[in-house]
């Protein structure tokens, strides 16, 4: 057992121009989607710099505060900035306010940072479409809910940064909507992620009718002496809606389609950031799953299984960003785990939650700039010698390739390496853990060593398998037919190559800066606490290494003599069970629907059924009735005074009698 | 005299009236049962008046009758209105409201 003592952190109130200023840092770029929104054509011309000033504007600012808390004793190093009292009913008040901490500022930088570069990677990406200006406006809208999503000082208030990164994401998938299946990939993505946040919703409202208060401090605060029951339900609850929104298993199934948005999104949105939020929650919530053991390994289990569904998927995928999407998952599969492992594992699964942001962003952007070239083809044995034609995307994406490798000593490899470790870290109890989800981080790295390398070889080198215009047919395997697509690939814009290369430089450097010293792991001490003593692994670190670094050569070896040694088919073999299933997603789109799309259909069907025939049939069989009456009534009303008369005559002598009757 | 006898001739004269007005065509003669019902509902009001030995019943004798002045005005210039228009006095001929 780790003998776990907290830092004595107390959050102070936000001092200084910086820490005070910090409400800018969602603002601006929210103003400048609404100007963007409101404007109109008019904005067409300068739109798109508003959104990249917007976005740089919050970084710059982002930066400011963190080096204003990196100027004090890590002691103090949580600050709380008040905004306003957000709402009050009845015994439920919630001051809107901003948590100013490592954990946040980590955040904040990294969104802002990549965003940025992506901001001017899309100037020159969606340059000849005439939406641009939206797109932009929707991105800043996105780094705005982002920010707060991640700075919010309560449950309530994230959670409305929650559904402003699901309502971004939603109208960023579908930016391209005049095409069925975008708009059909949009609304899949929101469904999935609405799952996720009624776990959220639920969260908060146990939150509430156990600790009475929503906000970070109220919850964690009180967790000592309460039931362990409630603890792991909220706890639970919070892991769902991780799962939603990070894809993880079982809500995985959008992130692939989600691909269907354009590219810079899948790298911002869907690959360094707003998936991620699963694993801030896990985090943010530490003293919450240190409580509840039962939920942490749930989340660790979760984790496992995504690590390697992930993975699976990803060898498979012959489309470049789905394949990308599939390794997503799979690493945010690393983060989860890593946070369902306790205090020993916060500090690595933000470490990696970082590099993966760089090189994973770096690598979408390469597989943008590879779709510019290709005339917006996805399709990776369509491609091959790629490296030949663009060479700043061959380097920057082989840099970010090396680097989730996890090959020492690029980005990945720090971070990555350390998940493994603690993955083998014996857990008081249950000896069986450590071995266990040891294994499957371990076998992940080959996995993921084998699914990149087939896809960097299949893109970048072997034999072309594209038609170049000059005459002579290239190479291909035999028994090919098919008509080869035309292409004329070229390198992209500076603006598109210049943020590939800031992000590849990080991925090579960003790795090592963070392990400087006590590097990010005694950086975020104050909110994930310190483990006194670090426990030993069950293997000896080396030999985890070792073992590690020979699977991923190997990985790389089985994909170089699989997809680059041999000429690869342009149209894709059958394949085993394995990789037909893992082709369709290992069938979880096909099980999603006969659980619930199928069961939900037939549901509203007989709801629609009964609607027509009871309500409808209730309310047309009144009016049926009433218009009977009618007619019927309408006999008497003849139109002679005469019998009028009589009636009123009879009338009165019914009353006399009444009366007289009533008299006598 | 029993002022019985006043209430039995009332009651035949009431009769005789509605009679009248339930089965002639004759909007003039419909006319005339209406008055005699109400002079029949006078000479009920005037005897009780007798009967109970106030004045109360002869009041409201004569406001009828000064109400039935004021109907029988009205009711003959929609009768005189109606013949012009529709040349006929037949209470059964005027149902434009209902077709």
């Amino acid at each position: 057992m780790h003998s776990l003592f907290s830092v004595a952190v107390q959050t102070a109130p936000a001092t200084g121009a910086f820490q005070s200023g910090a409400w800018l840092l969602v603002a601006v770029p929210l103003a400048s989607a609404a100007i963007l929104l409101l404007a109109g054509r008019r904005a067409d011309r300068w739109g798109h710099w508003l959104g990249v000033a917007a976005s740089s504007f919050s970084f710059l600012l982002g930066l400011g505060v963190m080096l204003s808390l990196t100027s004090l004793p890590a002691a103090e190093r949580v600050r709380d900035l008040h905004l306003f009292s957000w709402l009050s009913a009845g015994t439920l008040t919630v001051d809107a306010g901003f948590r100013l901490d490592p954990l946040s500022l980590t955040f904040v930088l990294l969104v802002t940072f990549v965003g940025s570069l992506i901001h001017v990677y899309s100037v020159a990406y969606m340059e000849h479409d005439r939406d641009r200006r939206r797109f932009f406006a929707y991105l800043n809208l996105f780094v705005a809910a982002m920010l707060l999503l991640v700075l919010a000082d309560s449950y309530l208030l994230l959670f409305f940064g929650w559904e402003g990164v699901g309502l971004a994401s939603y109208l960023l998938i579908g930016f391209w909507n005049h095409q069925t299946p975008n708009a059909v990939a949009a609304k899949k993505a929101f469904i999935a992620n609405r799952i996720g946040d009624l776990g959220m919703l639920i969260a908060i409202m146990l939150m509430f009718a156990t600790f009475g208060g929503v906000d970070f401090a109220t919850v964690h605060g009180h967790v000592a002496g309460t039931a362990p029951g409630t603890l792991t339900a909220i706890g639970l609850m919070l892991l769902l809606a991780a799962t939603g929104k990070s894809a993880q298993f079982p809500l995985q199934s959008w992130l692939g389609d989600a691909m269907a948005g354009p590219t810079p999104v899948s790298a911002l949105i869907h690959a360094a950031t707003m998936v991620t939020a699963g694993v801030y929650l896990v985090v943010r919530s530490a003293p919450l799953f240190d409580a509840a053991p039962t939920a942490r390994l749930v989340v660790v289990i979760v984790g496992a299984i995504t690590l390697v569904f992930g993975a699976v998927v990803g060898s498979a995928k012959d489309d470049l960003k789905k394949a990308l999407a599939a390794s997503t998952m799979s690493q945010i599969g690393y983060m989860i785990l890593a946070a369902g492992l306790g205090p020993i594992g916060y500090a690595f699964a933000i470490f990696h939650l970082v590099t993966h942001g760089f090189f994973k962003a770096g690598m979408f952007l390469g597989a943008g700039s590879v779709m510019h070239g290709m005339d917006d083809q996805v399709d990776m044995r369509g491609f091959g010698a790629l490296s030949k034609y663009m060479k700043i995307t061959w380097i920057t994406f082989g840099l970010g390739w090396l680097a989730i490798l996890g090959v020492p000593p690029f980005a990945g490899f720090w971070s990555k390496d350390k998940i493994i470790e603690s993955a083998f870290v014996p857990v008081a109890g249950s000896p069986w853990q450590a071995w266990v989800f040891g294994t499957v981080a371990l076998l992940g790295a080959g996995l993921t060593s084998f699914y990149m390398s087939r896809l960097f070889f299949m893109t970048f080198h072997g034999t072309r398998r594209w038609d170049d215009g000059s005459g002579t047919p290239p190479a291909l395997a035999a028994g090919t037919t098919v008509d080869l697509n035309h292409q004329h690939p070229h390198e992209s814009p500076r603006l598109m190559t210049v943020p590939m290369i800031i992000l590849a430089i990080g991925s090579v450097t960003i790795g090592w800066l963070l392990s400087l010293g006590s590097g990010i792991v005694g950086w975020l001490e104050p909110v994930t606490g310190r483990v006194a003593h670090e426990a030993d692994p069950v293997l000896p670190v080396p030999v985890l290494m070792t073992v590690t670094l020979v699977l991923v050569a190997l990985g790389i070896l089985l994909a170089w003599r699989q997809y680059a040694a041999v000429l690869v088919p342009v149209v894709p073999p059958r394949g085993s069970v394995l990789t037909r299933a893992a082709r369709k997603d290992l069938y979880q789109d096909d099980v999603n629907d006969a659980l619930l799309v199928e069961p939900g259909t037939y549901l509203t069907r007989s709801l629609v059924f009964g609607d027509h025939q009871v309500v409808d049939g209730g309310a047309t069989g009144l009016a049926r009735l009433t218009v009977g009456a009618g007619s019927l009534l309408r006999r008497v009303q003849n139109g002679y005074v005469r019998s009028y008369a009589a009636t009123m005559l009879i009338g009165l002598i019914v009353l006399v009698g009444a009366v007289l009757a009533a008299r006598i | 005299m029993s002022l019985t006898n006043y209430l039995v001739l009332a009651s035949i004269l009431f009769t005789i009236g509605a009679t009248t007005v339930l089965l002639r065509r004759n909007a003039i003669i419909v006319f005339m049962g209406i008055e005699l019902m109400l002079n029949a509902t006078n000479l009920v009001l005037v005897t009780f008046s007798r009967m109970h030995g106030n004045l109360t019943g002869q009041v409201m004798a004569f406001f009828v009758m000064v109400v039935a002045a004021a109907e029988v005005v009205i009711g003959l210039a929609i009768i005189v209105s109606i013949f012009r228009t529709r040349r006929s006095a037949s209470v059964d001929d005027v149902n434009l409201l209902k077709s």
